[in-house]
């Protein structure tokens, strides 16, 4: 039967198209009081248009009601692994909100936007000293594109010696997908190797698969399995032996701050996420900030712009300059100048003691819930993690055919947003639920989640249905992914 | 799960039927079908490329992940199954028979007899 909320329910979710009502509008004008005139180009204008026609206030609903049905890092836990949602501090959103840095414009004269151009200046040095590197740019919009930047530099790098036979990338199963997928884009060809039994690089698979043809090697510091590869400076010592590029995927730099440089361990480029690592408010794709840093050696192939500082008597100055072997332009303008100036205040507020505890909080965190849960789930690498820890439901598949999928829609009925799953991907752990609480969540926070993990683990025993029929609690209930995904409908249309 | 005694195996999970004595056709097996779960998108190589032993031919995209295809073999794709682009679910259902993917003329026959029988497929899926 119908019930009041439910038939109300229903009627909420109708899409703006189906609110329409032939004639109605959302602002109503003063008469006429001017001479009509024509449009300048009527041509541009069409009439086939299906737009909605809805009042004001009916739109204003509509949107405010989608809104409830969003989850955010301001509702509740976000602990999505390897995507790193941790609180974004408001402080950072008032400072990206003033005025001199929110109302410029890149085509400005230089001498008019000194202090947006010092901001990036700053993060440029302050990003390079944090992972021990030469130089930085911040122009890179996210991640994969920071990673694209610092492949074509290190093939920039190899052709400049005339070096053109240097088309093969090392990337270990373990990597970040985006790693394959740059390094392709880059022009190089990429060769998988596998991760062995403690989760570390395998020592004897990189060196079968190195060779004069080696450009380079992609290593993700800690790895998607959040732990630390114990292998490090060995790989290090053979890589750069034969002549290879060490590049660092810094998406994981949230275990790393204040303790590892790792340029001084040895890496060629890294890369950082700065939407994950120095907050901002992202999911579902953006937006996003990266910064490619680089070694020495690879300094003059840096993206342009870049912004370099010159002191004279006048003082100091702060210009977009060309590097002289630039690989180019990444896009437009400047980066994403919100993302990095929210990055800034994230630093600048938390100072150099502070931006070192962000890591020992969040390998704390991490290393408190792996404890709190050894034994409810399996756990594939028993040992100390970062900041991010890798269970497996399999325990739960395969005594009461519950998997990592059905936890995870059980955790929605929590209200608690639930970890990445299928990744690490299957055939490097089994239904893998990769947990990253972030430096920002306190003990009770952590224990809530913790207790509610341990509730649907016994739910799963118990009343497997439960799980299988997750979520119970949501406006939609269980999706056919299956369906979503082979007969997606993307359109709105009248039938 | 059902492994056919008159295929091929190999242990990227690939299946292969000997047609005659110069073509085959390829699909993926029960257990990789299942492993992947819902199979949501097949990208299969055009009629004519051509496939190398171990190279990559294709991807196949499940709701869990997206995987590449191995070819068993060195020849030519001459026959791709058009139904998996409208129906990929045919991966799942029907692995072994309209969920097959490419067929190929072989360069070298002699490819065949390096790959495993449904026993020895079988015992290999035991040590995964």
């Amino acid at each position: 039967m119908t019930t009041p909320e439910r038939w109300l329910e229903k009627h909420n979710r109708k899409l703006l198209m189906d609110r329409s009502a032939p004639g109605r509008i959302g602002a109503s004008h003063a008469r006429l009081d001017v001479p009509e005139s024509e449009l300048p180009d009527a041509a541009l204008l069409r009439d086939n248009l299906d737009m909605p026609e809805v009042s004001e206030s009916e739109i204003v609903r509509y949107f405010s009601q989608l809104s409830h049905y969003n989850f955010s890092i301001d509702h509740n836990f976000y602990p999505l692994g390897s995507c790193t949602m941790k609180y974004n501090p408001k402080i950072n959103d008032e400072m990206a909100a003033l005025p001199g840095l929110s109302e410029i414009h890149p085509f400005q004269p230089e001498e008019t936007v000194q202090g947006a151009l010092k901001l990036i200046w700053h993060i440029q040095e302050i990003l390079a000293e944090v992972v021990g590197m030469a130089g930085a740019s911040v122009s890179p919009k996210a991640g994969a594109e920071s990673e694209f930047a610092g492949m074509l530099m290190a093939r920039a790098y190899h052709l400049s010696r005339g070096d053109d036979k240097r088309k093969k990338v090392l990337i270990p199963d373990s990597a970040h997908g985006t790693n394959p997928a740059s390094a392709v884009v880059a022009g190089f060809h990429v060769v998988s190797l596998p991760t062995n039994e403690q989760g570390n690089t395998d020592l004897a698979a990189l060196e079968a698969a190195i060779g004069d043809d080696l450009a380079g090697f992609m290593l993700t510091q800690p790895s998607t399995l959040g732990i630390f590869d114990t292998n490090l400076s060995e790989v290090i010592q053979i890589v750069r032996d034969a002549g290879g590029i060490l590049y660092g995927d810094g998406a994981n730099l949230n275990a790393l701050l204040g303790k590892v440089k790792l340029g001084e361990l040895g890496f060629d480029v890294v890369h950082s996420n700065l939407h994950k690592t120095f907050t901002q408010p992202h999911g579902g794709g953006g937006p996003g900030a990266g910064a490619v840093l680089v070694s020495e050696r690879l300094l003059p192939y840096l993206p342009e712009p870049h912004v370099t500082r010159a002191e004279d008597e006048d003082g100091e100055r702060f210009s977009l300059t060309t590097p002289p072997q630039s690989i180019g332009r990444l896009g437009p303008f400047q980066g994403n100048f919100g993302a990095l100036v929210r990055a800034y205040a994230y630093i600048r507020t938390l100072g150099d003691v502070g931006v070192s505890q962000i890591s020992e909080d969040a390998v704390i965190n991490a290393n408190y819930i792996l404890s709190q849960l050894r034994g409810t789930f399996d756990l594939p690498q028993d040992r100390h993690c970062k900041h991010e820890v890798v269970f497996s439901a399999k325990n739960l598949k395969d005594n009461f055919g519950v998997s990592g999928k059905d936890v995870c829609k059980r955790l929605i009925d929590s209200g608690i947003h639930p970890p990445t799953m299928y990744f690490p991907l299957p055939d490097v752990v089994e239904e893998s639920l990769l947990i990253e609480p972030t430096e920002t969540e306190s003990k009770e926070t952590l224990d809530q989640f913790i207790e509610v993990m341990k509730l649907i683990a016994k739910e799963a025993e118990e009343d497997p249905d439960l799980l299988l029929n997750a979520p119970h609690n949501t406006p939609n209930t269980r999706l056919d992914e299956a369906l979503a995904a082979r007969r997606p409908v993307l359109r709105w249309s009248r039938d | 799960m059902n492994y056919p005694d008159d295929l091929k195996y190999t242990k990227e999970h690939e299946w292969l039927r000997i047609e005659s004595e110069t073509t085959v056709v390829v699909g993926i097996t029960e257990y990789a079908a299942d492993e992947l779960g819902d199979v949501v998108f097949v990208e299969l190589p055009d009629v004519g490329a051509a496939v190398s032993a171990m190279g990559v031919f294709g991807e196949i995209e499940s709701v869990k992940a997206v995987s590449e295809l191995y070819s068993p073999v060195d020849g030519t794709v001459v026959e791709r199954n058009e139904e998996l682009d409208d129906t990929p679910e045919l991966v799942n259902d029907l692995a072994y028979g309209d969920g097959w993917m490419i067929k190929i003329e072989l360069s070298d026959p002699s490819q065949l007899d390096g790959l495993m029988s449904a026993a020895d497929y079988q015992q290999f899926l035991a040590t995964l």
